[in-house]
């Protein structure tokens, strides 16, 4: 039961993370006409935090 | 050049292929092999999500506003984070109540109501259609496209009749499609195994056409994915791309992602094979990363393709079609092929699921319900309706097709793929107000959901649906433009003067405010039935129920009326296989089952599989004549509450009677075991005082009897003894005797008014020998006029004599005075006689009035009484309402006290009085 609800919490925890990496105004800062090896620095971050939140994602639901 | 001949059979193999991998999971599954039973496949068939608007659309978006595509991808990655908190509880609620549909699921939550079931079967229908229509346009621009291959400029749009129109053949061969997946046959628990196969192996195929493109245009057209951006960032056109966002930009961003949020859990497909379709919901745990690590794939290289397209083609290619246009320009014809069939994959997924769960709904919640209440067709007798359900289901896909293709026909040329999309997602997410807030909290009603859904889909329709037609030229153009009758502030798409925001985003923000308003506010202020009270519950606290809940159920029905009605709705076969597993799980043969409310139950809930629960009930009821549960049922019921209340307190009222019982017969035991005690204490006593006298007689009768020569002066002494001693022993029985006596209150008392001066003076001369032979002095002191007592005159005469025997008894020979004084006191006599004897120590006051007690060093002395006289003469005078007592000291004489009523008194008046002088 308490595992159980460890697990919930850290999906919400996971949820609201990822609110956060794809809100307002964190997007904000990235939304600039820089690139980074190339690759415009607002889609290099979307495109990376995606892949992290899901890794993350991945690990907390194997790991329980 | 591509013949379309080619395309066609082409298409025609890859969708033969997904009928016999359907056919094969089928077949397996009637094996009970599951081939969908892993979290992987199950991932991959909740990917349906990805449709011809991912493969086509995203490229399209993207090519205008850089990453506009992509919340619609992001909200399901953060609607994956909470599958296992949200979907598992949807999907449990769902196995338990055999929900079938999103509709079934919203009625079902508030109080099984038929009229919300319509209505959002209603919503999701009209919502849906453009989606369809979206898919329809996708394949049929997709089918032009490559038909006129190399050449890929966008054809000029033209009207052509219905029949020569291949988005209309595109349609039917879909709705033929659908029906062989989703409609063949009626299974009780709409679950399709065949379907999810095939929709799982159309998300690899998608995903692999797309990466397939994406891989060609960065790594073959461009030197991999710096290269592309860095050419991208040299064009004016492209370059402002690469930071997008306006000032309104984020907020279209957020809504958006709340819109797809909302989207995946509650669009009809979705709801079909993440909830319906679901074998396990532990399948939920994994599939929360796998399918939005596939949402990450499918969408990797939408932005190189889309800056791909834009650097290749200047113009006149429509960007929705770069993904195709793309290899066709550059000379690969079977990369074209595999991506149009991976479109046609993405287009065929999402209708096949969209269109099976649409006609579940409209066959369940809008037609089924209509045609059993139209009495003239007699329905509700027939035995057999489950093929006239199959008809209603396969007709159901066809019109939702017919819908989509008009759709499309009349108003799809005007939108892009993806503003199409929106419009179905924005009415989808009318249903996560009721949906959500019904999950969680118990309060929602069914006005509220029927109130927060009309206004939400009334808002919806004006500031979306109704534009769409508008555009169109359906309805004036003015309306969009000026508002209703030029009405500014009426205007669709700047609603009540709000401008400046994306329409979609306009819509949601008025619609969910309508929509949660309503709901909350209908709510709150008004009340729910049991109904709808017992459901919330069902559907809140599902996690907290063990098993199936059996509901109080007072109805009377038979097994056979429960299997007619199911063979009615299933076949003979199918109603005959669903008794018998419920026989089997409760453990009895299928004959021996009772109609009790656990079948039917069970009978409901099977029913509700294939007709929706709200139909489910009814039917049930038809059969079930479940007694309206009238005042008479309920105060019967109290009555029996308050009966078992009652009980229970007369038990715990015996409880204490018998404590308190048992408590009384432990103190009467023990007073038992005492008295036991006492009487043992008692008889060896007696027998000890009986046998020292007794031994004394009989020592000097044997001396007596042994010698016959014994001197006349001694014998005579012996005799002197033994007489004595006989003497003794007689007083002692008698004495013994006359305590038994008063004890038990068997003696027998003449109480008389007495003269006790008289009564002195008789002792005096009683005794008076005694004292002589002593050398005690007897002294008495009494006034003239005495009054005269209460008392039995034998028996005062005896306590008299018993104290003045006692009295002189420890006097010292020829110095004893003993002394009798009579006092006249408030409402009685005093008697004291007091002596100059040894006295009485104060700790033997008491104990002198203790049978047998005497006081003295009975080892030294022989016993001078019987030790019976005090006792006696304290029992005589307590009952002749006085009493006893020595004042003394060791030494210093004694004082024996009694008190007497007065004649005229009485006992009772003397109690009375001596009690207030107390107090």
């Amino acid at each position: 039961m308490r595992e159980a609800a460890r697990l919930n919490a850290r999906l919400l925890a996971l949820f609201l993370l990822g609110a956060m990496l794809f809100g307002y105004p964190l997007l904000a800062v990235f939304n600039v006409p820089a690139t980074v090896l190339g690759v415009p620095v607002l889609y290099a971050y979307l495109f990376m935090a995606w892949a992290a939140l899901i890794a993350l994602l991945a690990i907390v639901i194997s790991a329980s | 050049m591509l013949q379309p001949w080619v395309i066609a059979v082409l298409s025609a193999g890859y969708l033969l292929t997904l009928f016999a991998i359907a056919y094969w999971a089928d077949q397996r599954a009637e094996r009970g092999a599951s081939a969908i039973a892993n979290p992987l496949v199950y991932a991959l068939s909740l990917s349906v999500y990805a449709t011809s608007w991912t493969f086509y659309g995203s490229v399209g978006r993207a090519a205008g506003d850089g990453v506009g595509f992509l919340p619609i991808y992001i909200g399901p990655t953060l609607a994956a984070c909470l599958f296992w908190v949200v979907l598992r509880k949807m999907v449990r609620i769902s196995q338990v109540n055999r929900i079938t549909s999103i509709a079934d699921f919203i009625a079902a939550r508030y109080g099984k109501s038929g009229l919300l079931a319509a209505a959002v079967a209603l919503i999701a229908v009209i919502g849906i259609v453009p989606y369809i229509s979206l898919q329809l346009k996708a394949v049929s621009a997709s089918f032009t496209l490559l038909t006129q291959y190399p050449d890929v400029t966008r054809p000029a749009y033209q009207v052509v009749p219905m029949l020569a129109d291949n988005a209309f053949w595109v349609a039917m061969l879909l709705a033929a499609f659908a029906i062989l997946f989703g409609a063949r046959h009626l299974d009780a628990a709409e679950r399709h195994e065949g379907m999810v196969a095939a929709i799982a192996f159309e998300s690899l195929v998608k995903l692999g056409a797309f990466l397939a493109v994406g891989v060609f245009v960065t790594f073959h057209l461009f030197d991999g994915f710096g290269d592309l951006f860095t050419r991208a960032a040299a064009d004016p056109k492209t370059a402002p791309l690469f930071a997008p966002f306006g000032k309104a930009g984020f907020a279209d961003w957020v809504w958006l992602v709340v819109l797809s949020f909302f989207a995946i859990f509650f669009l009809p497909r979705q709801f079909q094979v993440a909830v319906v379709e679901n074998v396990d919901e532990r399948h939920l745990r994994h599939a929360s990363w796998i399918f939005p690590a596939y949402l990450f794939a499918i969408n990797l290289f939408v932005l190189p393709i889309a800056f791909g397209g834009r650097l290749a083609f200047p113009g006149g290619v429509d960007a929705d079609t770069f993904v195709l246009a793309l290899p066709m320009s550059h000379g690969e014809p079977w990369l074209a092929l595999l991506v149009f069939i991976g479109g046609l994959s993405a287009a065929t997924g999402m209708v096949i699921v969209e269109t099976v769960a649409l006609s579940t709904m409209i066959s369940n919640d809008l037609v089924m319900p209509a045609l059993l209440r139209v009495r003239a067709l007699g329905l509700a007798g027939k035995p057999d309706l489950s093929r006239l359900l199959l008809g209603i289901r396969r007709g159901a896909i066809v019109v939702i097709l017919l819908l989509g293709y008009g759709y499309f026909r009349f108003a799809g040329e005007a939108y892009a793929l993806v503003a199409i999309g929106l419009i179905s997602f924005a009415a989808v997410a009318q249903f996560a107000p009721p949906i959500l807030a019904g999950l969680y909290w118990k309060g929602g009603t069914r006005a509220g959901a029927l109130a927060g859904l009309a206004a939400g889909f009334a808002l919806w329709a004006y500031t979306l649906f109704l534009p769409s037609l508008a555009r169109s030229g359906w309805l004036p153009s003015g309306f969009v433009e000026s508002g209703p009758f030029g009405v500014a502030w009426l205007k669709p798409y700047a609603l009540f003067g709000l401008s400046g925001l994306d329409t979609t985003t306009h819509a949601m923000i008025l619609s969910m405010l309508a929509n949660v308003g309503a709901f909350v506010l209908v709510s709150v202020l008004g009340r729910s039935r049991p109904e709808e009270q017992t459901q919330a519950l069902a559907f809140v606290d599902v996690f907290r129920r063990e098993g199936d809940v059996t509901r109080f159920w007072r109805g009377k029905t038979t097994v056979d009326d429960l299997r007619a009605l199911l063979a009615r709705f299933l076949g003979p076969a199918r109603a005959a296989d669903a008794l018998a597993a419920y026989a089997r799980r409760r453990g009895v043969s299928a004959s021996a089952l009772a109609a009790d409310p656990g079948l039917v139950e069970h009978a409901e809930r099977t029913l509700a599989g294939a007709i929706g629960s709200a139909s489910a009930r009814v039917m049930v009821a038809s059969v079930v004549k479940e007694e309206a549960l009238g005042l008479e049922e309920v105060m019967n019921i109290l009555d029996e509450t308050s009966q078992a209340i009652a009980y229970s307190k007369a038990l715990e009222e015996k409880k204490r009677e018998l404590e308190a019982a048992t408590a009384e017969l432990r103190a009467a035991n023990e007073r038992l075991k005492e008295l036991d005690r006492m009487k043992d204490d008692f008889v060896s006593t007696v027998s000890h005082e009986l046998r020292t006298p007794l031994t004394s007689i009989r020592a000097f009768a044997e001396i007596l009897a042994d010698n016959a020569d014994t001197p006349p002066e001694k014998r005579q002494r012996f005799i002197g003894v033994i007489l004595k001693e006989t003497e003794r022993l007689t007083r002692l029985i008698n004495q013994m005797l006359d305590l038994a006596k008063i004890e038990s209150g068997r003696a027998e008392w003449n109480t008389e008014a007495l003269d006790l001066v008289e009564l002195v003076r008789e002792a005096e001369g009683a005794v008076g020998a005694l004292f002589r032979e002593k050398g005690v002095q007897l002294e008495t002191e009494m006034p003239e006029d005495f009054p005269p007592v209460c008392a039995d005159r034998d028996r005062l005469m005896q306590v008299l004599l018993n104290l003045l025997a006692n009295a002189v008894k420890f006097c010292e020979r020829g110095r004893g005075v003993v002394r009798v004084r009579l006092l006249h006191e408030p409402g009685r006599v005093r008697v004291d006689v007091i002596d100059n004897g040894v006295g009485v120590a104060p700790e033997h006051h008491e104990r002198i009035f203790e049978k047998f007690r005497q006081v003295g060093d009975t080892l030294t002395d022989r016993p001078q009484g019987t030790g019976l006289g005090l006792p006696i003469s304290r029992q005589i005078v307590r009952h002749l309402g006085g009493d006893l007592w020595v004042e003394s000291e060791l030494g210093r004489g004694a004082i024996f006290r009694f008190t007497l009523p007065l004649a005229e008194t009485g006992v009772g008046d003397l109690a009375v009085a001596s009690q207030a002088a107390v107090s």
